[in-house]
């Protein structure tokens, strides 16, 4: 259902009927960074539904990571709730968050946090071996099209390359959702586009929610909804109404 | 206070752990050196201050019986100062209550004033005021362990004759500051007695005689080539007195023990803190480099802002500094306090008149020297390589890790282990070095533990093999004169003798061209049952019926194998002097040692079929009734039960190897701590990131410890059989130090050692890998895993705003 922050939204992608795979009402999250108390979130209700291709945009500070974290399972809300179907993750033990990461959730960071020793196919088969229902290593890295690179270390791999083992990682175990953290901010902009393609052909082909952070505006136009994050808030929510393919857009 | 030394304190508090546990481990290596060495210095001064006090002899002589008149001749002997002479006799003691033999050895006192050398000291009573009467002095050891006080009574069998000793006084000798080595390493039944000459000579018809003689050198004399001469003179002036021979202080026993326990506290002031050292370097090395790693852009940024190299390398030398000051005044500390406990434990054994530890300045300079120059050396390395860094590049973080399969899979065993193991296994192998520096100091403490604890097998193994498997008799008993054969049916038919072998025991000096030894060959007979000859691999080594025996200390010592003659001058009898062929080798631990079969013994001596002791074997119910019977048995000089005399070498030995395990097992476990400890500390702030990377993956917190911890384990694994080898070979090296002339101490390192060193070591490693667990328990995910560059460490520390302003920089 729809949220009180969704102001402008509503389309086919996520209307009524589809399922909510996360709700949040009410998040605030307050740091203590020495004697100063940094508000990241004030106060954020939002709705994510199954499938659907979210990006999160906003200057730095705003929060987006903060409310990713969240989602993620690696950090908890000073209040509020935040819901994975009908699990709260606001209240779980450190115990169910692992849990949860392990058996839902696959992250993409901006500076790829591949194990340096282990090969591409290493890498994956670490997550792989701990899932119910993974694909193959090999299949993974190859839907992110690099079926020939498959033993090389990270060393040998470019920094798109190393993203999109990354990417191929976090969803070799068929994660039910799929958080990325700037996964282009550490790239020129031709691999940029390699690797935002292959995050759009994940969440088309498997149907994976996807949730994207990013400060690159035009980078939003290939979601099916934009969020727009600033001062711990979701300030506009809207809906585009076509999707672009990561090869329409430029920044 | 400068920003920099602002800078030195803050970094130091942010590895705390790791700068207390590399202190220790320093502190350790300064401990031992400082302990033993002082320990050594100590007892080397109170034996030589004493000795000078005390005016010890440099040469003993002993003959049967030799006419006073002779005496002034000794005096003519070319590098002889002082001469002495007087009369000693052993003989067998009867206390009340005192079931056991005791032996006394009766020493006469000089007819007027003390002996003017081998002075006593008094400790207790009076000195004797009567000569002609019974009354005696004994030594301190014997009256603290037989509750003797000035006053007391005993019964002393004077040749043959039961007499009553009235103890006057309590006194130290220093001929007897370890009166244990004369009496077979048991003090308790072995007393020694001064009483007056004319109440000695009297009681062993030695009038106008004396038998014992003691000799200080002058001037250039003391040399060593010097003492040989004057020994050769004295043997030549008293042979036709039935000399046994004369010997320096080299072959005074209690000097010998004395000078042989001191010399091998020198070897542990010098092996183990070498040891101890190394690792303390190694691990100085490891953090400081680390140290530096993360402070690659503190330190471009210090170049930028022109801070000359120089001042930048003594900034991270300070560190090194720091840390082994810490280290030295701990180590001085307890080692000064280690020392003292250690000169009271001798002072338990060796009986000086006083007991002064002392700590020459030079010791602990030398030892905090030694660690800060290796430590300074070992860290030379990494600071110099920060110092020759171009500030731009030390911007830039340092280039990632680059990994390749392993040996293993390149041999296409890849697929045997996990991912995970994968990582452990290709991180060992990307940093060769360390992991083998690892594995090097955690053997390291292995091998002291083992090198320091093996000794109670050692000595459980001596003692078994010599008085179980070699003397198997219950008692030794020694006659005043050779007798007659028959003299054996006497002793077998004491109550519960079951059986009686009988010895001949004969004086002789042994040649080898330059080599000569003076000691005893003895007689056993052909069918001995009670005395076994046996080889290394305890395989009895058959009495053969012609030709000698010795034990390999014996041979080695005059430089003999089976196959060469042995030039044998009996120093008693005839004296008759023979070439005897050495037909086989015994591995008898104790001493040096030559047997022969008895008849054939007589038949060189050239007399006829003689006895000089005989071993027994008891039954135990009637044990009683022998010892009362034995000690009035007229022609026993004296009897030793050898089951007290275990119990007793056991007890003190025991004890002392207790304490001394106590505290090589304490400093061997801050080595394995602190190997163990910073290994992981380092491991984790260098692999935070990818911790927290695989936490955020969905790792948990013991699947990720495993990681880092396993690497660990593997480590330790590899280093335990490792320390195992190191700990043998240096139990082996240390050995090898000791002079084997009292016992050959035997390389017996058994399971128990090993478990031992190995359990302390992973229990010192469990409890470091727990704090470091705690660690992980701690990791910051999104702090780690998120916030920070790939391939470069999370940086506790940057530059100030504080520090730039101090520096001019807005």
């Amino acid at each position: 259902m729809p949220g009180p922050t969704d102001r402008v939204d509503r389309n086919a992608a996520c209307g009524p009927g589809r399922e909510a795979v996360f709700v949040a009402r009410g998040l605030t999250k307050v740091y203590r960074m020495g004697e100063v108390e940094v508000h990241a979130l004030r106060g954020v209700d939002l709705e994510i539904y199954a499938s659907e291709f979210v990006v999160l945009l906003g200057p730095s500070g705003s929060g987006k990571s903060t409310l990713l974290n969240i989602l993620g399972g690696l950090d908890t809300p000073t209040s509020g709730s935040a819901r994975w179907h009908d699990h709260e993750l606001a209240t779980a033990s450190e115990a169910e968050l692992t849990r949860y990461r392990r058996e839902h959730v696959g992250f993409v960071f901006q500076f790829y946090n591949l194990i340096p020793s282990l090969t591409a196919r290493e890498n994956v088969a670490l997550v792989t071996e701990m899932a119910a229902n993974p694909m193959r290593p090999e299949e993974a890295l190859e839907l992110v099209g690099l079926g020939d690179r498959l033993d090389h270390f990270p060393s040998q791999l470019s920094g798109g390359e190393q993203q999109r083992v990354a990417i191929a990682r976090a969803i070799a175990k068929r994660p039910d959702v799929l958080l990325c953290d700037e996964p282009t901010g550490a790239l020129d902009y031709a691999t940029g586009k390699v690797v935002l393609a292959a995050i759009v052909r994940i969440n088309r082909e498997l149907g994976t929610t996807a949730v994207v952070i990013t400060h690159n505006a035009p980078i939003a136009r290939i979601a099916d909804r934009v969020m727009r994050m600033a001062d711990g808030r979701i300030a506009e929510v809207t809906v585009n109404a076509r999707k672009a393919s990561p090869e329409e857009i430029a920044w | 206070m400068s920003m920099l030394t602002r800078k030195l304190v803050r970094d130091l508090w942010l590895v705390k752990g790791q700068v207390v546990t590399i202190a220790l481990v320093v502190a350790s290596g300064i401990a031992a050196f400082t302990a033993s060495l002082a320990t050594y210095e100590s007892l080397k001064r109170m034996q030589a201050s004493y000795y000078e006090t005390a005016r010890f002899a440099h040469v003993f002589a002993a003959v049967r019986r030799a006419p006073n008149a002779i005496a002034p001749r000794l005096l003519e002997i070319p590098g002889v100062a002082e001469a002495e002479t007087t009369i000693a006799f052993d003989v067998l003691l009867d206390l009340p209550g005192v079931l056991e033999p005791m032996i006394g050895r009766m020493i006469a006192l000089p007819d007027h004033g003390l002996p003017a050398m081998n002075r006593l000291t008094l400790m207790a009573g009076r000195w004797v005021d009567a000569p002609e009467s019974n009354q005696a002095l004994v030594t301190e050891t014997f009256a603290k362990k037989r509750g003797l006080r000035p006053g007391s009574t005993l019964t002393a069998l004077l040749n043959g004759k039961r007499e009553t000793i009235e103890v006057v006084g309590i006194v130290l000798s220093p001929e007897y500051i370890f009166a244990a080595a004369h009496a077979g390493g048991d003090d308790s039944n072995f007393g020694v007695f001064w009483i007056g000459r004319k109440r000695l000579a009297a009681a062993f018809n030695m009038e106008g005689a004396f038998n014992r003689v003691a000799l200080r050198l002058g001037g250039v004399a003391t040399a060593g080539a010097s003492e040989r001469a004057v020994i050769d003179a004295v043997d030549r002036l008293l042979e036709p007195y039935g000399s046994i021979g004369a010997h320096g202080r080299a072959e005074q026993p209690s000097h010998q023990a004395v000078t042989q326990e001191i010399g091998e506290q020198r070897v542990f002031g010098i092996v183990l803190p070498t040891v101890f050292l190394g690792v303390a370097v190694f691990l100085l090395n490891v953090v400081l480099t680390r140290q530096i790693g993360t402070q690659r852009s503190q330190i471009a940024a210090l170049k930028a802002l022109g801070c000359p190299d120089r001042r930048i390398g003594l900034h991270y030398l300070q560190f090194v500094v720091v840390i082994v000051a810490l280290g030295s005044a701990l180590g001085v500390a307890a080692g000064a306090w280690l020392g003292h406990l250690l000169t009271g434990l001798y002072a338990q054994f060796f009986h000086f008149p006083s007991l002064d530890f002392e700590m020459p300045l030079w010791i602990p300079l030398a030892g905090a020297a030694a660690s800060l120059a290796a430590a300074v050396g070992g860290a030379l390395n990494a600071v110099l390589r920060v110092v020759r860094l171009p500030p731009a590049e030390a911007m830039r973080p340092a280039s990632p890790p680059t990994f390749r399969p392993t040996v293993a899979e390149r041999l296409g065993l890849g697929h045997l282990y996990s991912p995970a193991v994968r990582m452990i296994v290709r991180d060992m192998e990307r940093r060769p070095a360390r992991a083998l520096a690892t594995i090097s100091g955690i053997a390291g403490a292995v091998a002291i533990l083992i090198a320091g604890t093996w000794w109670n097998e050692a000595i459980d193994y001596l003692l078994e093999v010599e008085f179980r498997m070699r003397e198997r008799q219950d008692v030794s008993v020694v006659l005043a004169e050779p007798a007659s054969t028959a003299a054996v049916y006497d002793l077998a038919r004491l109550p519960g003798v079951i059986r009686a072998e009988v010895d001949r025991s004969a004086r002789v000096r042994f040649v080898n061209g330059q080599r000569t030894h003076r000691g005893d060959i003895t007689g056993l007979p052909a069918d001995s049952s009670l005395r076994l000859l046996l080889d290394d691999r305890l395989a009895e080594v058959p009495l053969p019926p012609h030709g000698l025996v010795f034990n390999r200390t014996l041979a080695e010592r005059l430089g003999v194998a089976p196959g060469d003659t042995v030039r044998v001058e009996f120093l008693q009898g005839k004296r008759l002097a023979r070439d005897v062929p050495l037909v086989a080798l015994a591995a008898d631990l104790m001493g040096l040692r030559a047997f022969m079969d008895r008849d054939a013994l007589n038949r060189l001596l050239g007399e006829g079929d003689a006895l000089s002791g005989a071993r027994l074997q008891l039954d135990g119910a009637q044990r009683e009734a022998f010892l009362k019977r034995i000690k009035e048995t007229p022609r026993v000089a004296f009897a030793i039960e050898i089951g007290p005399m275990i119990r007793y070498f056991r007890e003190t030995s025991a004890r002392n190897i207790l304490i001394f395990t106590t505290v090589l097992s304490i400093l061997a476990g801050t080595i394995a701590v602190g190997v163990v400890y910073n290994n992981a500390r380092i491991a984790l702030a260098e692999r935070a990131w990818e911790l927290a990377s695989l936490r955020v993956l969905g790792f948990t917190r013991g699947e990720v410890s495993g990681l880092l911890l396993g690497e660990l384990a593997i480590e330790v694994a590899i280093a335990l059989p490792l320390g195992w080898i190191a700990g043998y070979a240096l139990s082996a090296f240390i050995v090898g130090l000791i002079e084997p002339e009292t016992f050959r101490i035997p390389l017996v390192v058994g399971p128990r050692t090993y478990a031992y060193a190995s359990l302390i070591v992973l229990a010192a490693g469990a409890a470091s890998a727990l704090v470091v667990r705690r660690k992980i328990d701690q990791l910051d995910l999104v702090g780690e895993a998120i916030g920070r560059r790939r391939g470069r460490p999370a940086a506790k520390a940057s530059i100030s705003p504080r520090m730039c302003s101090a520096m001019g920089v807005p």
